[in-house]
């Protein structure tokens, strides 16, 4: 298999404070990686500097194909309030002519089980869905890399059940490769087909994890599974659950709001 | 409906207080003509020629003061609210010029310009720039960093986000700052056309029915409607904002 992404030797350093510390690693086409750490240890700062929000400090991130799309966290500032779901399905495909845009927009709506909201606008729809029009609008950009930031964290437990399987079904039928930055360990164990483990800050890569799982999986019998259970409790193990912090997480994660802040406005 | 209703019943209310005020020794008869009167003379003059041809004046020109504040204000507003640097240059400038009365403008104003609708529409512009421009840059203030990094992760460069995501998102505010010009429009133009001799509009016919044979039923229909004009102006854009831009 060949590479998508490749990351290497990836720093970035806000001021005095190192956010991510030299971090290597590869996702293989067609592969569903998970990034897990712990809160506020640089997994966003990771994420901007592979979408290319924000230029590293060092090293180099390297995309085999011509673009990737990126659905965040918080799909209800992501959307486009005054264009219509359909609108926000094409709004990255404004270069292709309209009856290509239609269908490619059409297509993906239909993926993700939305093809009668097309006209709606997206705060007329509930959260779970708000946050499906934002993945038919990555899917439609037919992206290399499909990079999701906490893309189930601000929806509730049953919508986001049905939003992981929605994903694991719509890479597995369509090839996408995606890479998920997650501090939910049940959850990138059980989308993955590798776990990527962070230390706290700065962010160092801890282990590169296989999941030794089917690739089908169920919300019921997969969380059950012995497999799943043992890595879980490998994953919260790596990342120190249920140990005092080492240092001030909360002190960090607010420098770095701040000079992400900074970045944004300058 | 029961708003409505109650906004009626305000109305009704305050039409008696006139009446009775009118037609009471306290105020002389001819100062304050009661509304039975002056909706009388209304009806008259809506029917007259010259009459309609002073509104028409005083509408046109502020439709057009409108506009040129709006095709002025809204692209200084989006250039200062995105670029910091021309923003803090022209600080010291627009915090001078804003307080100006644009009243206190006039003098000046006549002898740039002269007698004709250029003073009153100058003026307004003047009036009218400020509520938009600042409305616009507040605006782009509030411009969520995640719609632009959106539009920026889907190759949208710094000009297509300026018209993509920075316009469309500012345009609730701005049409609120809209709104509020128009009115402030409305106040300059009356009074310019009161104080500084223009030949035709609201004002002009206000002032010439006072000075001339003193018909105060005149000069209150003259306000009354120059009100109505104020109230569809405000009520157009507010449905227009609600229709167009309801999130």
């Amino acid at each position: 298999m060949s590479n998508m992404l490749e990351v290497a030797d990836l720093g970035h350093t806000y001021g005095d404070h190192e956010a991510i510390g030299g971090l290597s690693f590869t996702v293989r086409a067609g592969e569903l990686v998970c990034v897990v750490g712990p809160s506020g240890c640089g997994k966003s700062t990771l994420l901007r500097t592979i979408s290319g929000l924000v230029a590293p400090s060092r090293g180099d991130v390297s995309l085999h194909g011509s673009h990737l799309a990126v659905v965040f966290q918080d799909y209800s500032r992501s959307l486009f309030p005054w264009l219509t779901v359909q609108g926000n399905v094409e709004f990255p495909l404004r270069s292709l002519p309209r009856a290509e845009r239609r269908k490619r927009a059409a297509e993906a709506l239909e993926w993700v089980g939305l093809a009668g909201a097309a006209r709606k606008r997206p705060w007329q729809l509930s959260g779970g869905m708000q946050q499906r029009v934002a993945i038919a609008r990555a899917l439609a950009y037919r992206p290399a890399l499909l990079l999701m930031d906490e893309p189930f964290a601000s929806v509730d437990a049953q919508t986001r059940f049905e939003l992981e399987d929605l994903l694991l079904r719509v890479r597995r039928e369509h090839d996408t490769t995606v890479l998920v930055v997650t501090h939910d360990i049940d959850e990138s164990v059980y989308l993955g087909d590798r776990i990527l483990v962070l230390s706290g800050s700065p962010a160092r890569l801890v282990a590169d994890l296989e999941v030794p799982l089917p690739a089908e999986r169920n919300q019921v019998t997969t969380r059950t599974d012995e497999v799943f259970v043992e890595l879980r409790s490998k994953v919260a193990r790596l990342l120190n659950v249920g140990k005092p912090a080492a240092m001030d997480v909360e002190k960090w994660a607010a420098a770095e709001r701040e000079s992400l802040s900074e970045t944004v406005s300058s | 409906m029961r708003a409505f209703t109650r906004g009626l019943l305000g109305i009704a209310g305050f039409l008696v207080l006139w009446e009775l005020l009118g037609r009471s020794p306290l105020i002389p008869a001819e100062a304050l003509p009661p509304p039975s009167v002056v909706f009388g003379e209304l009806v008259t003059q809506l029917t007259s020629p010259d009459f309609i041809s002073h509104v028409v004046a005083t509408v046109l020109a502020l439709l057009i003061a409108i506009v040129i504040a709006v095709v002025i204000a809204v692209p200084s507003g989006l250039v200062l609210g995105s670029i910091p640097a021309v923003r803090h240059a022209t600080r010291a400038v627009i915090e001078f010029l804003r307080p100006i009365p644009s009243v206190a403008l006039i003098p000046l104003a006549l002898v740039m310009l002269g007698f004709g609708p250029e003073t009153k529409i100058t003026l307004a512009v003047y009036a009218a720039l400020w509520p938009i421009l600042f409305n616009t840059i507040y605006a782009l203030d509030e411009l969520d960093s995640l719609l632009v990094d959106t539009a920026r992760v889907f190759g949208t460069g710094r000009i297509g986000v300026l018209f993509l995501v920075a316009l469309p998102s500012a345009l609730p505010f701005v049409l609120t700052g809209i709104r509020l010009a128009a009115t402030t429009a409305l106040v300059v133009m009356v009074s310019v056309e009161l104080m500084a001799g223009s030949q035709i509009g609201i004002g002009y016919f206000i002032m010439e029915a006072r000075s001339g044979p003193g018909r105060m039923d005149q000069v209150l229909v003259g306000t009354v409607v120059a009100g109505a004009i104020g109230v569809l102006l405000n009520n157009g854009l507010e449905r227009v904002r609600r229709r167009w831009v309801a999130w």
